[in-house]
């Protein structure tokens, strides 16, 4: 807004200040509106006896809480939500519903223990919040720390132009290092499931086929073994 | 504009989460819960523009395609009750013998 023209810039300011007046009030209506369906969708899982059903609620909970996590300008975390804990989740816990079964037997057993164990680590938690400065103010202890030492150690050693890339690659470069390893290990490892899986149905195919013409069981093999590969891994 | 839209996706994201905790049946819940994913989609681009800042759009892409994934999966579970089940693997196999 500052680079504006003079007789233009008060005008500006103003709507500036009413878009900012109005803001935070919409994004904390927003977030009012979602915690209240989190909360009643928190409860409604721990009433629900049918697993299948807490399953899809599980999923509405992590669809929810992305969208929180969108409104708290947190994008990462929401996509990571989203993906982790209503994709793989769900499917997850799908596959574990196929071996447990889908129907919780209700059990009479005692809650004061748990409510009282959750109510007191609820309440920890909201005291600890008491401690924390306010939300999004720029003095924060965590902008006070090492933040002003990186822009200005960036700025004068000719460092990526994006300070989140001058933090990630040249300041942290040790832990992204890390973080690439794990993610490399873990595609090699994936690769090398679905390699195993493929080996193993084709060698199967060939013990049971071995009374066939050969040119066409290696032709045959490599479509079949793929798909039965597929349908396993799936 | 965005904020009738904002409150018009809220509104539908409550009737959908009553759904979900009221469904009688599990298709209620599954089809509510797909609703969440596409309302989901549609506050993120509603709020993209209400904040000034439509960059966020592409996540949206993201979502569908775990929202398809998610309820395929559920879909499939209820149809057959195992997620590893290959059609094409039985047919090929009935078809051998």
């Amino acid at each position: 807004m500052t680079p504006l023209a003079t007789p233009l810039a008060p005008a500006a300011g103003h709507v500036a200040a009413a878009v900012e007046k109005v803001e935070p009030n919409v994004e904390a209506f927003i977030m009012m509106v979602v915690l209240t369906l989190l909360a009643a969708i928190t409860i409604a899982i721990v009433k629900q006896r049918n697993m299948f059903g807490v399953v899809i609620l599980s999923g509405i909970y992590s669809f929810l809480m992305a969208s929180l996590m969108m409104v708290l300008d947190a994008v990462d975390v929401a996509m990571t939500e989203a993906s982790v804990g209503a994709g793989i989740s769900t499917v997850l816990l799908l596959a574990t519903l196929h071996l447990t079964g889908s129907m919780e037997y209700p059990q009479h057993r005692s809650i004061a223990i748990p409510l009282f164990v959750s109510l007191a680590v609820g309440a920890i938690l909201v005291w600890g919040t008491i401690g924390l400065p306010e939300f999004g103010i720029a003095d924060a202890p965590m902008h006070q720390h090492v933040a002003p030492t990186y822009i200005e150690y960036s700025k004068n050693h000719q460092m990526p132009p994006n300070m989140v890339t001058a933090v990630l690659a040249d300041f942290r470069s040790f832990d992204t290092f890390g973080e690439v390893t794990v993610v490399f290990t873990a595609g090699i490892g994936v690769l090398l499931l679905l390699q195993g899986g493929w080996r193993a149905t084709s060698n199967n195919r060939r013990d049971d086929d071995d009374d066939e013409d050969v040119e066409d069981a290696v032709h045959g093999n490599k479509e079949g073994s793929s798909k039965t590969a597929g349908g396993r891994n799936a | 504009m965005f904020y009738v839209a904002t409150g018009a996706v809220l509104i539908a994201l409550l009737f959908a989460v009553i759904r979900a905790i009221r469904g009688p049946t599990v298709f209620d819940r599954v089809l509510a819960g797909n609703t969440v994913g596409t309302l989901a989609i549609l506050l993120l681009a509603a709020l993209g523009f209400l904040t000034g800042r439509p960059e966020f759009l592409d996540i949206g892409l993201t979502y569908g395609l775990l929202n398809l994934i998610g309820t395929f999966a559920v879909l499939k579970f209820f149809r057959i009750g195992d997620l590893a089940y290959d059609v094409t693997d039985e047919q090929e196999k009935s078809a051998w013998k």
